[in-house]
């Protein structure tokens, strides 16, 4: 029996936490001030100063959070039960009458709290500065892009603490957090290039838009980048993209499955 | 209510080809003060963690007033014990009233416990200063503290004494004596043998995953029997006190920084002694060397 108390207490900690040593302001402001710069002096170099279309401030957000959103979240996680065990507390939480899952779950909750609230209150204070020049439709497509931002955090930070879970100490679990924001950010799409160009784009090259589903910084940059028509031509993506994938739902449900299994093998791993 | 509130039976843990534990039997009075003792490394730290239930046994049993520690009423097992790890170190961003009133949540106890458990163990004035600013002593406080939240029936504790002065010491046991007044259970485990010994009932010592022996210091001073040393300074020779101890059953008498050594048993004490004193002023010094608890120890643990 899952007793809610506990993961509130738990998560309510953490969430605590993160506030008093101002993460969350620290990650509020940076996120503000990148929205801001981005939608204002974006077309800088193009010679003009002054808010453009929400849709290509949009897609260059959506570069630059697929770097920076990976990498805080795996700072953010990857002590978080290693940091427990190392600290010599994690015995002590476990000889309380909490379950591990409800401590995982606690964990996972309340530093996914502190992301959300700081990646809404950031993008969210730019984006009521830039309200006046937005439509209905624009403020729609920016708050999902608010809420993939978050999603995508908590799929880094479900990766996060699966690598806490499975590391022998901090040291380790940040160099396997370092490495896996490598793999995904950097290196995996390349592979993928590679592999096309290797076989000349004869085999495979209807695979390629599924397997970019096995990167979760890929499926919230498919899923930004398709509800904006601009933007789609832009990449030229619309051509070589099935229409069955291009659907947001199916793409947040994605998303939910990127954030549940690595969590999942946390606990299988963490009951052992 | 049984006279025993933790039964240990035929408890073993296994790590790969290592027996860290290899079958134990202990049970633990309800009331008492039990200290258990060994090398690092003899497999303590397992058997601890297995009674808290958060290792899982290889074989055997242990149950905690009659309920196993990872069965179904292990929430229930677990709000009636207290745990301060070794070496504990807690969440630095917290206040010493916030840690506490975190644990007690987690336990389900009354929140307003956490500043009367504070009081308790001196840290009222801190309460709401950051464990970041805490000194070693505070923070074993805390801990100590944290472990009192609930009603517990008992208590485990993991090398309690660390980082706290002779003063602090003084003042933990009390507290200990004050719990064990109200009918609470505790085991506890520390290398500094000085501070325990005269204060625990009774002593388990163990030695490569085994229960070496188990009773009260006094029990294991006569189980162990070992041999008396006696130190003798002054210009006279191993051969002169090997002559006058002739026909006593010693056991080795060795010349060592200037001095002798002479090793013999408890019962050949006073017969050795009159007859040293008879090779008058040539002896210039002699004393008599009781072993020591911590030779008790070493004597079963080696």
């Amino acid at each position: 029996m899952i007793e809610l108390g506990q993961i509130g207490t738990v998560a309510g900690k953490e969430f605590r936490d993160r506030i008093r040593n101002r993460w969350v302001l620290a990650i509020a402001v940076v996120f503000a001030a990148f929205a801001l710069v981005i939608a204002y002096f974006g077309a800088a170099q193009q010679g003009s100063v002054g808010f453009r279309s929400i849709e290509i401030t949009i897609a260059s957000l959506v570069s630059l959070v697929i770097y920076l959103i990976p990498l805080i979240t795996l700072i953010l996680g990857f002590d978080a039960i290693v940091g427990e065990r190392e600290r010599g507390s994690l015995d002590l939480l476990l000889s309380l009458p909490i379950t591990r899952l409800e401590l995982i779950l606690g964990k996972f909750l309340g530093l996914s709290g502190a992301l959300a609230f700081a990646t809404v209150a950031g993008f969210g204070l730019a984006g009521i500065a830039m309200a006046s020049q937005l439509d209905a439709h624009a403020l729609l497509n920016y708050a999902g892009f608010i809420l993939s931002s978050v999603l995508l955090g908590m799929a880094f930070l479900s990766l996060a603490v699966m690598i806490s879970v499975f590391a022998a100490d901090r040291a380790g679990a940040s160099g396997l957090a370092i490495a896996t924001w490598f793999f995904f950010v950097l290196v995996f799409d390349l592979l993928l290039l590679g592999a096309l160009v290797a076989t000349g784009g004869h085999y495979g090259g209807a695979m390629f838009p599924y397997l970019l589903l096995l990167n979760p910084a890929d499926v919230f940059r498919v899923l930004n980048i398709f509800s904006l028509d601009d933007v789609r031509t832009l990449y030229g993506l619309a051509t070589v993209f099935p229409d069955e994938l291009a659907n947001p739902w199916l793409l947040g449900g994605i998303m939910w499955m990127w954030i549940a299994a690595p969590l999942a093998v946390a606990l299988w791993r963490f009951k052992r | 209510m049984t006279d025993t509130i933790v039964e240990a039976r035929q408890v073993a843990r296994h790590f790969g080809a290592i027996r860290a534990v290899d079958g134990v039997d202990l049970d633990i009075r309800t009331g008492e003060l039990f200290g258990l003792i060994g090398h690092n490394g003899a497999g303590k730290s397992t058997l601890f963690r297995m009674m808290l239930g958060l290792l899982p046994l290889t074989s055997g049993e242990i149950r905690i007033a009659g309920e196993s520690v990872s069965g179904p009423a292990f929430r229930n097992v677990r709000r009636m014990i207290g745990y301060l790890p070794e070496n504990l170190a807690l969440y630095d961003n917290l206040t010493g009233m916030e840690t506490l009133r975190f644990f007690a949540r987690l336990k389900g106890a009354d929140l307003r416990q956490c500043a009367a458990r504070l009081e308790r163990v001196g840290l009222a004035n801190a309460a709401d200063r950051r464990v970041r600013e805490y000194s070693k002593g505070m923070r074993q406080r805390l801990g100590f503290a944290q472990a009192l939240l609930g009603e517990p029936r008992l208590l485990f504790l993991d090398e309690p004494t660390n980082g706290l002065d002779p003063e602090a010491i003084r003042e933990f046991f009390a507290i200990l004596r004050e719990l064990q007044a109200q009918g609470v259970t505790m085991i506890l485990t520390s290398h500094i043998l000085a501070d325990i010994q005269e204060r625990v009932d009774r002593l388990a010592i163990m030695k490569s995953g085994k229960i070496q022996s188990c009773g009260s210091v006094q029990a294991l001073r006569e189980t162990v029997n070992l041999p008396l040393l006696l130190e003798i300074g002054g210009a006279i020779s191993a051969e002169q006190v090997a002559q006058a101890l002739a026909g006593l059953p010693v056991l080795s008498i060795e010349a060592r920084n200037g001095r002798l050594w002479v090793k013999l048993p408890r019962e050949a004490k006073m017969p050795a002694l009159t007859r040293l004193m008879a090779l008058g002023d040539a002896m210039q010094d002699l004393h008599v060397r009781e072993p020591s608890l911590e030779d008790v120890f070493f004597g079963l643990a080696e």
